[in-house]
């Protein structure tokens, strides 16, 4: 029998892509899946997606709960579980297109929620642990049911199909973001979920990602070792939750995160000067199990900005331009010039070297 | 003259046309098998005597000898084999315990060779080492669960002690006794090339040796032989010993035999008695107490040093681990039955303990259920033959391998398991002079750092081959391995599919 996702570990190759104003404008999704076009024969029908920032303005203060359901009754039973701890002041159908490419949807709803204070105070959480110990239960109990994105003035969008037939689904030309991700897949063995689709997501953090990392399961038994569940067996889910615990839960920052998981090689280490050297010696002995290796490159959203990353021997294509206050990341310049035609200082960050990119505070 | 129930293991089969009477074999067998006649004009052999440890056959000019099994034989019996049968004789003669030494050489499971390594094809490269970097540098020691940031943000690197090395493996305890000066200075003199540690055992360390001390880990065992503020001071680390795979629940042996002058002085015991060590530590009766000794031996050294805690592989090791993982040890070390000793009771290493491949697993995953796999860094022996075997122990979950066997066969050792009677011909399983200089530490530290060389060569290879370009990223990937040829349980207590799947 054809296992289905998260049953059976699939290793997958991608498009990735990205834009994001400095300035915070708005922009709509159109660009952003004309992006995905020229890529097309990098992803295979298998899965494709997006994540928009600052696309639900009015709700802002609100986490965005984003969920898959197979049936009405596993809704029900959800909706009872997120009723007992979450106020919800808006729930409705994620609004979609019907187009022939992209058959056999899930239910598809969203959920605007605040965590009930009683409830948090009485455990003691903050209220982003809170809404992430919410999604883990879902995601690993709730037959049926998967939340594929919980951030605040965020959203995932993402579906079995190519992703620029998934961006037309979604109609994405109705939102406004000043920040999008998008992703392409080309997964080996998999009858197509769209759980496991990318962006992967938590709380407001998106990961897309094209490669195949070979440290996935020393990474993945760590970082199940602070409450994190791996249900989809994915490089993506698991680098989400890496960069989730660094960067929430131990509070590095994005530059020293990017030195945990592409951390630079030993005899580069060893050659710089004394403080430098200490701290990177420090991150990969603290660490060593959340180094990453294997070929990746990522696309990392989060509040106010992008993190571009490759791993250390740069063994996947990952090019940035820019052009006025945007900021252009893909896999191939191609998709940069389907954004922007006119795009300057194309350039390939080295193996290792993050690229982070923020929005002018005050501006998201 | 009273009847001899036991026969010769083995003959010497010498080819007298080949034999030039130069009387090498007879000058190097400490056991005395051979014997020049010269009325005769020939060379005779009391093969009683013979241990199969092949110095003879190695040394001799003219190739005229061969060593092999006795085909005079008991009637053959399924149940009552040739070695139950002489081991009664044995203990009916002797009304002793059988002693025994080496790994236990039994026909048990072998995990290792049931385990096979995965590689990269198509979806994701593999790494060529002779042309892109590749890592084996390894920390064990404790990990902090949280970072600290001083005043202006910065982060603050201090550490708890942690152990560097060069790839992961260090060679494991054999003390000074039981094995010879010029084994222990090769042992030394190898691990400071390599930037690796050996392990003093429990006999305390020589004086001479001092110098090698920051590659050098210090053992405290039940004996306390040779422990005092200096000797702990002198290592890198210090190791507690509360057991041994091939001795699980008692302590150290070292026959009196093997006791002079040097190793008494650096024992703090008197010549010529017997070291036997208590079977427990008199002070550690309980897992509260290993937490007092693991303090006192930080205290005694100013908390700059990780505390290592060795125990044997026995059944219920997942919950012991889980114990020491919580009493500020720094480091784990589990020795399976099959680890290697100087001397040990027969009966005990041939049929207590557990395999250490299915040890690691359990632990590592134990710690990993109760969140507590970053309070200290495993460290695995007994017995890890090849790089292979180390590459499957990362990959099980291991930090690094303790190797004890591997290093004495690339010392000569030839594995004929009589360490015990202190003859050893190779020059390392013993105190007589004229034994010992047979070892050249010039010579056997070469040979040493070779091998580790040479293991850490392979390594680099597999793991390039899996796409992996340092090691802690192998260190707990169990997908990398694949089972091959057992049982739905063993693969769940390996945490492991099978291979196909």
């Amino acid at each position: 029998m054809l296992q289905k996702e998260g049953q059976v570990r699939i290793p997958s190759g991608c498009a990735i892509s990205a834009v994001i104003s400095t300035d915070g404008t708005r922009m709509t999704g159109e660009k952003i899946v004309e992006s995905m076009k020229p890529m097309h024969e990098r992803s295979n029908g298998l899965g494709g997606g997006f994540a928009g920032y600052g696309i639900y303005p009015e709700y802002k203060d609100f986490f965005a709960l984003h969920i898959f359901y197979d049936d009405d009754a596993c809704r029900t039973d959800c909706e009872t579980y997120l009723r007992s701890k979450l106020e919800i002041v808006r729930e409705e159908n994620i609004p979609t297109r019907k187009i022939p490419q992209i058959t056999d949807e899930p239910q598809i709803w969203r959920y605007f929620v605040t965590p009930r204070h009683t409830l948090l105070n009485s455990m003691q959480l903050d209220e982003n642990e809170f809404i992430a110990r919410i999604v883990m239960h879902v995601n690993t109990l709730c037959d049926g049911c998967h939340v594929f994105s919980s951030g605040k003035n965020m959203g995932v969008f993402k579906a079995v199909g190519f992703p620029e037939d998934v961006g037309v689904f979604y109609r994405l030309e109705e939102y406004g973001a000043y920040a999008w991700t998008a992703h392409g897949r080309y997964p080996t063995n998999t009858p197509g979920w769209w759980g496991g689709a990318h962006p992967f997501a938590l709380l407001d953090r998106t990961v897309v990602h094209n490669g195949e990392i070979s440290s996935y399961d020393a990474n993945r038994r760590f970082i199940e070792m602070f409450g994190y569940k791996c249900t989809l067996m994915t490089d993506t889910e698991v680098i989400t939750y890496i960069m989730d615990f660094l960067l929430r839960k131990q509070e590095l920052t994005l530059e020293e995160a990017a030195s945990v998981i592409a951390a630079p090689f030993w005899s580069t280490i060893d050659r710089k000067d004394e403080a430098e050297r200490k701290k990177l010696q420090y991150l990969r002995t603290v660490y060593p199990s959340l180094l990453v290796t294997g070929p990746f490159s990522i696309i990392v959203g989060f509040e106010g900005g992008l993190m571009a990353l490759n791993d250390r021997l740069k063994l996947r294509s990952m090019v940035v331009g820019e052009k006025g206050d945007r900021v252009f990341i893909a896999s191939e310049e191609a998709a940069i010039r389907a954004m922007e035609p006119d795009a300057e200082n194309i350039w390939a960050p080295a193996g290792g070297e993050p690229v982070i990119v923020r929005v002018k505070e005050g501006a998201y | 003259m009273g009847i001899r129930y036991l026969t010769p293991e083995f003959e010497v089969v010498r080819n007298d046309a080949r034999c030039i009477r130069c009387q090498a074999c007879a000058r190097q067998c400490a056991n005395e098998v051979h014997r020049y006649d010269a009325d005769l004009d020939m060379m005779l052999s009391d093969e009683m005597q013979c241990v199969n440890c092949q110095r003879c056959v190695s040394l001799c000019p003219t190739n005229a000898l061969k060593i092999v099994h006795s085909d005079c034989r008991l009637r053959e019996n399924a149940n009552w084999d040739n070695a139950h049968i002489r081991e009664v004789y044995k203990q009916a003669d002797s009304g002793g315990m059988l002693l025994s030494s080496m790994g236990n050489p039994e026909p048990y499971p072998v995990y290792w060779d049931r385990l096979l390594i995965n590689a990269s094809q198509v979806t994701n490269p593999s790494i060529d080492p002779l042309r892109e970097p590749m890592e084996t540098r390894v920390f064990l020691g404790k990990k902090p669960s949280r970072i600290r940031r001083g005043e202006n943000g910065e982060l603050d690197t201090t550490l708890t002690p942690q152990l560097e090395l060069s790839m992961p493996v260090m060679f494991s305890a054999m003390s000074y006794g039981s094995i010879s000066y010029n084994a222990h200075e090769s042992l030394a003199r190898a691990a400071t090339e390599l930037g690796l540690y050996y392990n003093t055992g429990e006999g305390g360390l020589h004086e001479d040796f001092y110098q090698y001390g920051p590659h050098t880990i210090v053992q405290v065992a039940s004996g306390r032989f040779g422990v005092h503020e200096g000797y702990l001071q002198a290592g890198a680390a210090i190791e507690i010993k509360i057991g041994q795979g091939a001795k699980p629940g008692i302590g150290g042996h070292l026959p009196g035999i093997k006791v002079g002058a040097d190793i008494s002085r650096t024992r703090m015991i008197p010549e010529g008695s017997d070291a036997i060590s208590p079977a427990p530590h008199h002070d550690i009766y309980s897992i509260e107490d290993l937490r007092q000794l693991v303090c006192s031996l930080k205290e005694a050294t100013a908390y700059t040093k990780p505390v290592i805690v060795k125990v044997a592989a026995v059944h219920n090791i997942a919950a012991i681990a889980s114990g020491i993982a919580r009493s500020g040890a720094d480091i784990i070390a589990i020795d399976g039955f099959h680890g290697g000793t100087g001397a040990a009771p027969t009966r005990i290493r041939d049929s207590v303990g557990i395999p250490i491949e299915l040890a690691l697993a359990a632990v590592d995953q134990r710690l990993r259920d109760e969140g507590i796999r970053n309070n200290v860094s495993l460290v695995v022996g007994g017995s890890i033959r090849s790089s292979a075997d180390v590459v499957k122990a990362v990959a099980l979950g291991a930090d690094a391998c303790y190797v004890a066997t591997a290093a004495l066969l690339a010392l000569g050792c030839h594995l004929c398991r009589t360490c015990q009677t202190g003859k050893c011909n190779w020059g390392i399983a013993t105190q007589r002079p004229e034994l010992v200089k047979r070892l050249n530490p010039d010579v056997g530290s070469r040979r040493l750092v070779n091998l580790m060389t040479a293991w850490n060569h392979e390594i680099k290879e597999i793991l390039g081959g899996m796409g992996i370009n340092s090691i802690e990223a192998l260190r707990g990937n169990r997908l990398m391995l694949r089972g091959i040829g057992l049982n739905g349980k063993e693969l769940e207590i390996l945490g492991v599919s099978h291979a196909g799947e």
